[in-house]
């Protein structure tokens, strides 16, 4: 082999940098996120879509209920009437949605519950404890949403299990 | 070959390599042979293929300094010499390297050939010609930049690196444009200019008649790969969306050594690592070696020292050699009989006396 000591010193260290997340996860304890669920939420037994479908797309819904709230005045959220009536109104991307996502998986809500699209007074209202429900996954995935540069993060109700 | 069967086998083949799962999951949920088996041959294919190709061409022995390079040599002290496109040492060695590893400096030298028509006759032009090297490092940035970011799927805690990217990169924050459906998660500058790119890359292939005649279908095949695997990638983030939280146990797992396929992930994550396997797994069979492979260009890595240094070939073996002095001695005699001029006279002190 002809120089062989820095051929070798660069392939070690290409290909260590290249399969360095071996090196770097090697002995450190990767803790699944759990999102715990609060007595409240487990009580209402469905959120508002199914959990399949708010795993993937909740971001995009909170996005359109920002966009429909402030800029165009619609405060009140329907699922059912989404999930049994795809009509006009409802965007190419909500339509997209429902067919790619939620598909197979999707339900029909048992009852018309009319949902305000409120971050705050919805989502919080079950899932009061944001460290152990958002913050869980968002930590793990290194998430960090920017509705809290200007909103107020709220209170998380002292609830035990 | 026909530049058409050559785009048409590459096209197929990367249609095949999107089947199979999209049809290995979809139909039959060989989730485990996808998630963890694949993924592990990979790996593995690359990591070999890769040691084992750096160490043939470390075996191959370059004797000669390949002096074709853009520069004056070190000659007189009155000629300007060109220390970085000729180096004469080891600095300028690193110097060239780094400009041709991080700046594409050869590439960025490319010129086009155009033939025009002047008064006496038709001239051959060397036109400016900039667009491959931008479309080349723009893409090559791109994808560094996107290999960094998709750390966060890969370690846990996420170092802070990937932050500073993320923030930099989603600079534009197009989540506030009132466009429902993109914008949200941000959208990375990277994503849209590797596809970007890349589809340059892949027209430029097909529409200039000289680089269309000199590409096969290895040549088009990455190309489909990596448009792929950027298409796939920004279909997970906006379009069709996977759970990426069990996409990270699931990559997580895979680094760790102790692999598990959570349930509920779509399967376009599937079709997306089956792309990055079958693309990591080309790598050392392919031009895609040019990864490694520049870091062992002779015409870059070598100072041209050949005045200078005497280089020894290094699989000469000992001739036996038979010199004049030699021969002369061998047959002085007889040379002197047939009145031949031999350069030593035969102990011309004992005659004398």
């Amino acid at each position: 082999m002809y120089d062989g000591g820095k051929i070798i010193t660069g392939l070690i260290i290409g290909l260590g940098l290249l399969f360095s997340p071996f090196i770097y996860n090697a002995g450190k304890a990767a803790k699944t996120p759990e999102p715990v669920l609060t007595k409240k939420a487990k009580q209402a037994k469905e959120c508002i879509a199914p959990k399949a479908f708010m795993k993937e797309w909740h971001m995009q819904l909170l996005d359109k209920w920002r966009h429909e709230v402030v800029r165009e005045n619609k405060r009140y959220y329907r699922p059912r009437e989404l999930a049994t009536k795809m009509t006009l109104d409802h965007d190419l991307m909500d339509q997209w949605r429902y067919l790619v996502s939620i598909g197979k998986r999707h339900y029909i809500p048992s009852d018309d519950k009319v949902y305000k699209k409120s971050v705050e007074e919805t989502c919080f209202d079950c899932h009061s404890n944001k460290s152990q429900f958002c913050d869980e996954c968002h930590n793990y995935m290194g998430v960090k949403p920017y509705c809290w540069d200007c909103h107020i993060v709220p209170k998380e109700s002292k609830e035990k299990e | 070959m026909n530049f058409l069967v050559s785009i048409a086998v590459s096209f197929v083949a990367f249609i095949i390599v999107v089947l199979i799962p999209l049809i290995g999951i979809g139909a039959f949920g060989m989730y485990t042979f996808f998630g963890i088996v694949v993924p592990y041959a990979a790996m593995a294919t690359f990591f070999l293929g890769v040691i084992i190709r750096v160490i043939g061409w470390a075996r191959s022995p370059v004797p000669f300094r390949i002096p074709t390079t853009a520069g004056q040599e070190e000659s007189f002290p009155w000629i300007k010499t060109d220390p970085i496109d000729n180096p004469k040492d080891t600095k300028g060695v690193i110097m060239r390297m780094l400009l041709e590893v991080l700046c594409f400096r050869s590439l960025f030298r490319n010129v086009r050939l155009e033939y025009r028509d002047a008064d006496d006759g038709t001239r051959i032009t060397f036109e400016w010609e900039k667009w491959l090297w931008i479309a080349a490092i723009i893409f090559h940035y791109s994808f560094l930049v996107i290999f960094l970011r998709h750390f966060r799927f890969f370690t846990e805690p996420i170092p802070g690196f990937v932050h500073v990217l993320e923030k930099l990169d989603g600079f534009l924050q197009m989540g506030v444009v009132p466009v429902i459906g993109f914008g949200v998660p941000g959208v990375y500058i990277t994503d849209m200019l590797l596809v970007a790119a890349v589809t340059y890359l892949l027209v430029r292939r097909i529409y200039i008649s000289q680089v269309r005649y000199v590409s096969l279908s290895q040549d088009y095949f990455p190309l489909f790969l990596i448009l792929g695997l950027g298409i796939t990638g920004i279909l997970m983030r906006y379009f069709i969306r996977v759970d990426i939280t069990s996409v990270k146990e699931l990559v997580l797992g895979l680094f760790k050594f102790s692999p598990t396929v959570p349930d509920g992930i779509g399967v376009m994550f599937f079709i997306h690592l089956f792309i990055v396997c079958v693309l990591i797994s080309y790598i050392p069979f392919s031009k895609l070696m040019h990864m490694g492979g520049i870091f062992l260009s002779p015409t870059r890595n070598l100072a041209n020292n050949n005045r200078k240094v005497r280089h020894v070939n290094p699989w000469n073996y000992p001739v036996k050699v038979h010199t004049y002095e030699e021969y002369e001695d061998e047959f002085r005699d007889l040379l002197i009989e047939a009145g031949i001029p031999v350069e030593k006279q035969p102990d011309e002190k004992v005659e004398q006396s």
